[in-house]
């Protein structure tokens, strides 16, 4: 169709001295010129390169598997990261379904794979104000389930002993949450930065008015989540943790010896802990002094 | 169908895969008798050249389409904006007031990937399946992917570059797209991951445009000025493996375009402006086997011959209906 003015002189010399020209019609197929074989042969040279570029590019979709340092919080219900990756149709109904945000899409940089959701527990954590846990319901692959397939293994510790109560509905028939495994666990990252341990208390807005992230408080209203920027706290003991927890049993403060044999206030984590990454929003220190390990499993 | 009807129609198949289209070896005596009454024909070429001048540029059908094209990528934006759960999710997978959708090559990524198929994603797969051989297979690529409506752009800039002689079409093998359908289903099989996901310009575009540009825009950037500046339309033409299933789907759709050899002039025009001229060959001088030729899988049904044509030769039919247009 087009002509190619592009000029590759050198090669075509050597075309020519290497090879006579192919004598016409000599296989039964028509006899091709000189040039026409020239432009037929830079044709398969520039389709190899597409081929090298769009193969490329694709590999790049797998750098977040080969480079992926920190483990990024998946939605309530994932598979193990593997089996995730490999399920999500990256469609977004999770994103759509929840009540506060909590789930993003992940871009190129972020390492996880694009446009796999996952949660950032620090900015907007899940707090289950959606009940019955509405993005395992959108999800049209079963990326994010309430049963696993019989031919993916539950890895120790994740499983749940039993379905978490949800502390908001604890009152209704059916207080539970239908999860059987936790998508990660909280721990105490930095005891030494815990108000709690420190034995001190907290006043005002945690995390700072300027601060997006809502939560469902039940004594605000149980169908609509709020800012927590407008939900000013004043405790003597900071407790902010478990008392937002929104997980039946999965926290409380306890008294616990520090190393030095002196007696301590801290909180412990506890086996129903799903990873939901409410305690690491709620937490009024800067950075955090409780994380979410994604993905990790619950250990004594 | 005759027998050299079907003939073609197994061409077309190959041609879709990724065949250059062939002369016909055989062509019926009726369409032999036109084909003979227009050579060298005075008359005729004088009516082919007035009829020419006096063509009026209609826009019928890219109107219609570009219309539906962005009305359904703002349906699943506005759903998600406004929440009003019409049309939720992506171009990937959705749920159209609740009824499961999900595209038909990211299904089968995921299917090889996981190796696991759920209720709803059988469901959705199903459901599109049908939806899309009752409107042609490849209807999806130019009535509803935003990839190719940023690509026709391109296109438009390309064309007119080209025509200012600054750049040239760099043609490449059209068999590369069926290459890499396959590489890219065995990557999915063998590494569990749905690679092609992560560089679909239209899964891309489609999130894009509801939950927020991203980065990965420039992979889409990067192909749309490879095709201004390099190859016209690439990534459609020879890459996207997205477009070959959607042809499968197309061998069996009854919605296509019919050629009729009656009145054309075989000037070309409707194979300038197509997307996937290969699959216009019959309409080059000679080529037609029957009086009535219907064009194969993979046209994209988007209409722009259609509305080229001077003499109305080619029109969209519904295979058992009565014509559309």
């Amino acid at each position: 169709m087009s002509k190619i003015d592009d000029d590759v002189g050198g090669d075509n010399d050597n075309e020519s001295n290497s090879k006579p020209p192919r004598p016409p019609a000599g296989n039964g197929k028509p006899a091709v010129s000189i040039a026409k074989r020239q432009t037929n042969r830079r044709r398969v040279l520039r389709t190899i390169l597409l081929t090298g570029g769009v193969l490329g590019a694709a590999m790049s979709g797998f750098l977040p598997l080969v480079y992926a340092q920190k483990k990024r919080l998946r939605p309530p219900g994932a598979l193990d990261e593997k089996d995730f990756l490999g399920s999500c149709i990256k469609c977004g109904q999770c994103v759509q379904v929840c009540p506060v945000s909590a789930i993003k899409l992940a871009d190129l940089i972020d390492g996880v794979g694009v446009g796999t959701p996952y949660i950032d527990p620090r900015a907007q954590a899940c707090d289950f104000s959606c009940d019955a846990v509405q993005c395992i319901l959108a999800c049209p692959t079963g990326s994010l389930t309430y049963h696993k397939p019989d031919f993916l293994p539950v890895r120790p510790g994740a499983a749940l002993a039993a379905k978490p109560i949800l502390i908001a509905k604890q009152n209704d028939p059916e207080p539970t949450l239908n999860m059987h495994e936790r998508i990660g666990v909280a721990r105490l990252s930095r005891p030494e930065a815990c108000l709690a341990v420190q034995g001190k208390g907290f006043k005002g807005q945690t995390r700072g008015p300027d601060f997006k992230g809502q939560l469902r408080y039940m004594t605000v209203d149980r169908w609509k989540p709020v800012k927590v920027s407008s939900h000013p706290y004043d405790v003597a003991e900071c407790d902010l943790c478990v008392r937002e927890c929104p997980v039946k049993g999965a926290i409380s403060i306890e008294t616990v010896f520090a190393p030095d044999g002196s007696k301590r206030k801290s909180p412990v984590v506890h086996e129903p802990c799903v990873g939901c990454g409410v305690c690491e929003m709620v937490c009024p220190v800067e950075p955090t002094a409780i994380t979410i390990e994604a993905g990790e499993v619950w250990k004594i | 169908m005759s027998e050299l009807l079907k003939r073609r129609f197994v061409d077309q198949i190959k041609v879709l895969f990724g065949a250059e289209p062939t002369k016909p070896k055989e062509i019926s005596p009726a369409a032999q008798q036109i084909h003979f009454y227009k050579k060298g024909n005075r008359d005729l070429i004088a009516e082919k050249l007035h009829a020419r001048a006096h063509a009026e540029h209609k826009n019928t059908w890219r109107n219609r389409r570009w219309a539906t094209l962005l009305f359904a990528n703002l349906l699943f934006t506005l759903s998600f904006f406004l929440d009003i759960q019409i049309l939720e999710g992506a171009l990937t997978a959705s749920r159209f007031v609740g009824f499961h959708l999900i595209d038909l090559n990211s299904a089968l990524q995921v299917m090889l990937a996981h190796k696991h198929i759920i209720n709803n994603l059988l469901i959705g797969t199903g459901t599109v399946l049908i939806l899309w051989v009752l409107l042609g297979g490849r209807t999806f690529c130019s009535w509803v992917c935003p990839y190719h409506l940023l690509a026709e752009w391109a296109e438009k800039i390309h064309v007119y570059l080209a025509k200012k002689k600054l750049v040239t079409d760099q043609t490449m093998d059209r068999r590369l797209r069926t290459v890499f359908w396959i590489i890219f289903a065995l990557l999915a099989l063998a590494t569990g991951y749905t690679v092609f996901e992560a560089i679909s310009p239209t899964g891309i575009l489609s999130r894009a445009l509801i939950y927020g540009p991203g980065l990965a825009l420039l992979w889409v950037l990067a192909l749309l000025f490879f095709e201004v500046f390099f190859s016209r339309r690439a990534w459609c033409r020879y890459a996207c493996p997205i477009g070959l299933t959607y042809g499968v789907v197309g061998i069996v759709s009854p919605v296509r375009i019919i050629y009729k050899l009656d009145g054309c002039f075989h000037e070309g025009d409707c194979r300038k402006v197509c997307l996937v001229p290969h699959v216009l060959d019959t309409v080059i001088k000679g080529r037609a086997v029957e009086k009535e030729v219907p064009i194969g899988p993979d046209c994209t049904r988007c209409g722009l011959c259609v509305d080229t044509c001077p003499t109305g030769s080619l029109s969209f039919e519904v295979k058992g209906l009565s014509k559309l247009a």
